[in-house]
């Protein structure tokens, strides 16, 4: 069974139509990922699956028990919080010090449980945020916009990771990128959104899709052809981890 | 004697600092700070209706601040510019609070006690009040700790944990409305804000974790009150006033021990 069924889901805000009849499913350990310009709503579509918007018009069935893991893309915290990364990882939910050992492992974190969570780097932070999610035994990780602020080593790294947890525990991985390049090599899926579902299939057959082109290819041509040159050589060889 | 009002003064302080040290933590992580100064102007209103119908003041206040709370609360749901819209109904309701006190016939009110507090005429049946609802306040933010912070930490993420922020916003508004009724006798109107944001600011600087600073936020305001008395009583200067100073003063003591380490 699904996990996530979507069909014909519609929502409004503020008067204006921000998703289309959007109809998707994500299958138990599928990576998904989800792509579009600003504005293609997808951020509102990731709100959506978890509750946080009004439906206005579909269905969203989920599997009964469906536990989700939730990678925000940053928080909002300024330093008027403190909290250590140790006590980040029991919100809301306290677990066995081995248990977070073993998310902190996962996601590729050393042991700073001690340090202050605003004294992470991007990178780091980025793998506090995916322990945390981990740590609620999730069978379905949604990850917005993870890497934004990485550097290109650190996004690949990052990407490659979250393929590993995907083949450890099994779970599904639903991900909002802007950016489909580095994206395409994990997924098993990719969906184009562009306010409706205007494309979707394997990571290729969607790069290739004029639909595709259209939206992407449409004044940063020059850039996507670099980055897609690059993206097909880096495929093979590289596999240094970056921190 | 005089031991005896000091005392009740003492007393009450301390009962509404309960409520404000945990809950201002809160204000401040959660960037409210406004929202409770707009909840405290809102309670002159309150006052005033209570005075209208003949009904106990603490009620009146209590009343209007939530309701004002969970009106704003809508509003800033709804996407309004929090900023604005608080700025335009927090002195509309200080200034029509005030217009409507006067209006009142054969009713004379101290308007001074009204928005710098008269902490010094706190009677014992006013002292259960405030520390019944200190108590409540601080056992309410107690049993949710664990929600309202994940909640404080953005709303999508307490969603994805099954929590609902939308329920914890409501939860922390009835909680400040109520503080601020007790507040009113104690520190004022204008001044129940810088209760609730001083000991949870100055405690930010000596703590490590959400929960040493609501403990030192509570030692803190402690020190304010008991400090802002003697202040009182030795310079003759207005309680509550003097309360803030000193809070202020420990303010930037911890702000510039800190900076010295």
């Amino acid at each position: 069974m699904n996990l996530l069924t979507l069909s014909d889901v519609t929502v409004r805000a503020g008067g204006s139509l921000i998703l289309d009849r959007i109809s998707l499913s994500i299958d138990p350990g599928e990576i998904v990922t989800i792509v579009g310009p600003n504005g293609s709503g997808k951020t509102t579509l990731m709100r959506t699956i978890l509750g946080a918007m009004p439906v206005s018009g579909g269905t969203i069935t989920t599997r009964p028990g469906l536990t989700i893991g939730y990678v925000p893309q940053k928080l909002p915290l300024d330093g008027s919080l403190p909290l250590t990364v140790a006590r980040f990882l029991a919100l809301p939910h306290r677990h066995s010090p081995k248990k977070i050992a073993g998310a902190l492992k996962l996601a590729g974190l050393p042991d700073i449980g001690d340090r202050q969570l605003s004294a992470l780097s991007g990178g780091q932070m980025q793998r506090a945020l995916l322990a945390r999610a981990l740590l609620s035994e999730p069978d379905l990780l949604i990850l917005d916009e993870p890497t934004t602020g990485l550097d290109q080593q650190g996004e690949a790294g990052f990407y490659r990771r979250i393929e590993m947890v995907r083949d450890k525990r099994g779970c599904a991985v639903l991900m909002v990128s802007h950016d489909l390049h580095v994206v395409m090599a994990a997924s098993d899926r990719v969906i184009c959104l562009n306010g409706h579902v205007c494309c979707h299939g394997t990571p290729a057959s969607v790069a290739s899709a004029p639909e595709y082109r259209a939206l992407f290819g449409h004044g940063t041509g020059g850039a996507l052809a670099l980055y897609r040159h690059d993206h097909d050589h880096e495929h093979h060889g590289h596999s240094h981890s970056h921190d | 004697m005089i031991d005896g009002f000091l005392m009740r003064a003492g007393l009450g302080g301390l009962g509404l600092v309960l409520a404000t040290a945990p809950l201002g933590c809160f204000v401040i992580w959660r960037r409210m700070a406004y929202f409770g100064d707009a909840l405290s102007h809102a309670a002159i209103l309150g006052v005033a209706l209570a005075l209208a119908v003949q009904a106990p003041i603490m009620a009146g206040v209590l009343v209007v601040a939530l309701l004002f709370g969970l009106a704003v609360l809508r509003l800033m749901r709804a996407g309004d510019s929090a900023d604005t819209s608080l700025g335009v109904l927090s002195h509309g309701a200080l200034a029509t609070g005030l217009v409507a006190v006067a209006l009142l016939p054969n009713v004379r009110v101290d308007m001074e006690a009204l928005l710098l507090g008269d902490i010094l005429t706190v009677r014992w049946s006013d002292l259960v009040l405030i520390w019944g609802g200190g108590a409540l306040v601080a056992g309410v933010l107690r049993w949710r700790w664990d929600r309202l912070l994940t909640a404080s930490l953005g709303p999508d993420l307490a969603r994805a944990s099954g929590i609902d922020p939308d329920r914890e916003s409501v939860i922390l508004t009835v909680l400040l409305a109520l503080t601020v009724a007790l507040a009113l006798k104690i520190v004022g109107a204008l001044l129940v804000s810088a209760l609730l944001i001083l000991p949870a600011a100055t405690a930010r600087h000596l703590s490590r974790s959400p929960e040493t600073m609501a403990i030192m936020a509570l030692a803190l305001g402690a020190a304010a009150v008991l400090g802002g008395l003697g202040l009182s009583y030795g310079l003759d200067t207005p309680a509550g006033p003097s309360i803030i100073t000193v809070a202020t003063a420990l303010f930037a003591l911890a702000r510039v021990s800190r900076k010295a380490a």
